[in-house]
């Protein structure tokens, strides 16, 4: 064996060839199946897609390195189930292209962060988090409420996602910056437009508690109010997996 | 530095300068309604002033045919002084990330400034600054002594070492600008992405055809750690940054992959970038500058072999690890914990194989800072490698992960081994470099060791301690079987060991800058050596001339 590599050791080719190879198979035995294996993402039929705000919010999410300090899996652990809720199953991130589960927790994690807290709260709450929580050293996201949000160009994100397989209809991508301005703004025609296409469960709200202007805090609450309400799946008894 | 170059080469510079302006000003064009637009200016501004340099220095006199009896080591001495500058930057914002969460009131109300987006910067400037320059550096010091053969062309290995910073300094000035894939140590956008695969595509190549013309019949097992760092991390870059962009006029991209099969794909490579890039690519500069430092061969050959192939074998499997109890179907996670087990051997062989290499050579590493840097930073790898086997078993991971467990784990790798191997190779790479006795003042040595060693210590053990009872506080029960304590119970009690960690970052901070100083004024004043020749210094002997590896 040794006089083997004594000999590969004098080929340069031979030892890029062999480093690829032996590299390459852990992520093939570990990663391709991933693809392959039906059980590996559960059916969830009926599963909703994020809106055209919400895709906006979760960029700013992203923008903002939320993942950073907050992780979105809550993990099959009893402490776990009891402090946050049900478990994360593989397929509520189903339409997450990137994923945000996060590595650490210097703040609680916000996988069913949706819903738990009304919109006053969590404007209230990254506007000043010492507001709501006097013992948080979470930075204070003041600038969002005072930040229009681009919403001209939110076709061409709905496009981009569904070249990376999220079902958006043409429909919804025409549509997509009306619809981002409709979530925003009970009681006007564009509100419809938004529940007849993305489903009656669709928070309208005005989610910073102003009419009119559309801001970058209008996007980020209303992703953090649907993170983890995409599907029920997690509630039910028994995920079913095949 | 254009002073090297052939009078063709100047051109060649020139066109590539003024090909990346064009670019610039067409992603400034494109992107003006986007963020792209700033990254498209900072493009071009970089350009025009490589173009300026170039122009003012274009008709100095060429450089005369006897070079290629010389190494070319111009971009490593531009590489050394680089990453000394990555290496404070980043420490510095690493601080003030860590004062963040003792104080959160530091971001000044500003958006750039909040935690979130200036921690990437600290994580890109301390791995891909400092780091990746070390490593370029050391790279073509290493690869042309243990070859034998000079860099094949002067222009190439330039264009990789400022192409690379120029992604670096896009990652950094795009995170404060708020462009980010939120894929952790893989933030950069798609434009950025490709840009470092042409960079390096030919750092790859600048390796092949230097080895490809050496005159050593074997390839020295430093070369074989250095290759597997440039040929991995590029599998690992190109298939988890696979992304489909907005449009050609956004600078934001969405992943392929979503949801479990991102996590996979992205601790694939968020693993694999601590294995490849943190491990192989500085062990390579180990087994060099060690045994060269301490005069003394290296212990093992064979169990060299055996660690460079267990190493590249097992880590690539180790990623799922960073998943344990998540909704990665559980055979992937078992797999990645069992591989994790057995990576222990090939690590600690590793380790190992270095401290016994100082075996006879003890007595230097009391006296001389330098060798005890690399003595050091084997002790921290053996340290660092067995915690990861140790938190990679799922019921540890259960208390560990998400904590800041993990964080004082990552700077026990970063700051004890990698960081101080660096400084290590370093400081024994400037004299060899500018041909100087020794460092300008060794007793800096001696104290930007202790500051760092210190440092170190305070910081793991600060986060050992807010990790493990973060962990222990959230899973704590009371009597009636509720749980014992809220959230922010656990983020009120971490305030004294975020203080610690800030003041043992601080200590880090404070010895790479007497590093800093040290360096330059080895440079700038210690007096050149007269009178000796160059076979003297073995590393700047002509090239052919019978050198003693550091194998033999």
């Amino acid at each position: 064996m040794f006089g083997l590599h004594y000999r590969l050791e004098t080929k340069a080719m031979g030892l890029v060839l062999a480093i690829i190879g032996v590299s390459s198979i852990g992520g093939l035995v570990e990663i391709a199946p991933l693809f392959t294996i039906h059980q590996t993402v559960e059916e969830a039929p009926g599963m909703r897609l994020y809106t055209p705000l919400e895709i906006a919010g979760r960029n700013i999410y992203m923008r903002e390195g939320c993942y950073a300090c907050h992780s979105q899996m809550i993990r099959t652990l009893r402490d776990e189930v009891e402090r946050y809720g049900p478990y994360s199953l593989a397929v509520e991130s189903k339409y997450d292209h990137p994923m945000l589960w996060g590595s650490k927790r210097t703040g609680p994690d916000l996988a069913r962060i949706g819903g738990k807290y009304s919109d006053e709260w969590h404007v209230r709450h990254l506007n000043n988090p010492r507001d709501v929580v006097p013992e948080s050293i979470m930075p204070a996201y003041d600038f969002l409420s005072r930040t229009e949000l681009r919403k001209d160009d939110l076709g061409e994100h709905l496009a981009a996602l569904r070249k990376v397989g999220v079902p958006y209809t043409d429909e919804m991508i025409a549509n997509a910056s009306s619809d981002a301005y409709g979530q925003a703004a009970p009681d006007t025609p564009y509100a419809e437009g938004v529940v007849k296409r993305y489903g009656a469960a669709t928070n309208v709200a005005s989610f910073d508690g102003k009419s009119g202007e559309l801001t970058e805090m209008d996007a980020l609450v209303a992703y953090l109010q649907i993170v983890g309400r995409l599907t029920d799946a997690a509630y039910k008894p028994v995920a079913s997996a095949e | 530095m254009i002073g090297q170059l052939t009078r063709n080469e100047r051109q060649g510079a020139l066109l590539i300068l003024i090909a990346l302006a064009i670019l610039g000003l067409a992603m400034a064009a494109v992107g003006r309604d986007d963020p792209l637009g700033g990254q498209g200016a900072l493009v071009m501004v970089a350009a025009l002033a490589g173009l300026f340099g170039v122009i003012s220095r274009y008709y100095a006199p060429e450089p005369g045919p006897d070079r290629v009896s010389r190494y070319y080591d111009e971009p490593s001495k531009v590489g050394i002084i680089i990453a000394m500058g990555w290496v404070v930057f980043g420490l510095f914002i690493g601080d003030w990330v860590a004062w963040l969460l003792v104080d959160p009131n530091l971001t000044f109300h500003a958006a750039w400034s909040s935690f979130g987006r200036i921690r990437p910067v600290h994580t890109t400037s301390v791995i891909f600054g400092f780091g990746g320059n070390a490593l370029i550096a050391t790279s073509f010091y290493v690869m042309q002594r243990t070859s034998r053969a000079r860099l094949p062309d002067q222009l190439s290995p330039l264009f990789v070492l400022f192409g690379y910073n120029l992604f670096c300094v896009l990652a950094v000035a795009g995170y404060m600008m708020g462009i980010t894939q939120s894929k952790e140590y893989a933030e950069p956008e798609w434009y950025a992405d490709i840009w470092l695969v042409v960079v390096w595509i030919t750092y790859f190549v600048i390796y092949l055809r230097t080895l490809a013309r050496r005159k050593e019949k074997h390839i020295y097992v430093a070369n074989w750690y250095y290759l597997a760092f440039i040929l991995v991390v590029a599998v690992l870059h190109i298939v988890n940054n696979l992304a489909v962009p907005v449009s050609f006029g956004h600078a934001r991209s969405y992943s392929l992959f979503s949801g479990v099969q991102d996590a996979m794909t992205e601790w694939w490579y968020g693993h694999n970038a601590v294995a490849f890039f943190l491990t192989s690519g500085f062990l390579g500069m180990l087994y060099y500058y060690l045994p060269k430092v301490a005069g003394r061969p290296i212990f093992s050959y064979r169990m060299s072999i055996i660690n460079f192939w267990g190493i590249t074998f097992f880590y690539m499997w180790a990623g799922s690890h960073h998943l344990h109890y998540t909704a990665l179907p559980q055979w992937v996670q078992t797999l990645g914990m069992t591989f994790s087990l057995m990576l222990l051997v090939p690590s600690w062989a590793s380790a190992g194989n270095a401290l016994l290499t100082l075996n006879g050579a003890w007595h230097k590493v009391r006296d001389d800072a330098t060798l005890r840097f690399m003595m050091v930073a084997a002790v921290f790898y053996g340290l660092a490698t067995f915690e990861g086997s140790f938190m990679a078993i799922r019921p540890v991971n259960s208390l560990s992960h998400y904590t800041d467990w993990t964080i004082g784990h990552v700077h026990a790798g970063a700051l004890g081994w990698v960081a101080m191997i660096t400084f290590g190779s370093i400081y024994a790479s400037v004299p060899w470099l500018w041909k100087r006795d020794g460092m300008f003042s060794p007793r800096l040595v001696e104290v930007h060791f202790w500051l760092a060693v210190a440092g170190t210590v305070i910081y793991v053990m600060a986060m050992w301690n807010s990790g493990i009872v973060q962990g222990l506080m959230w899973r704590t029960y009371n009597d009636s079987g509720t749980l014992a304590y809220s959230f922010v119970d656990s983020v009120v009690a971490m305030h004294p060991y975020y203080i610690a960690r800030a003041i043992g970052g601080l200590m880090f901070l404070l010895g790479s800058l007497v590093g800093c100083y040290n360096i330059w004024l080895t440079i700038r004043t210690a007096p050149q050596v007269a009178g000796r020749t160059a076979s003297e210094f073995p590393d700047a002997a002509p090239i052919g001339a019978p050198v003693l590896q550091p194998g033999e």
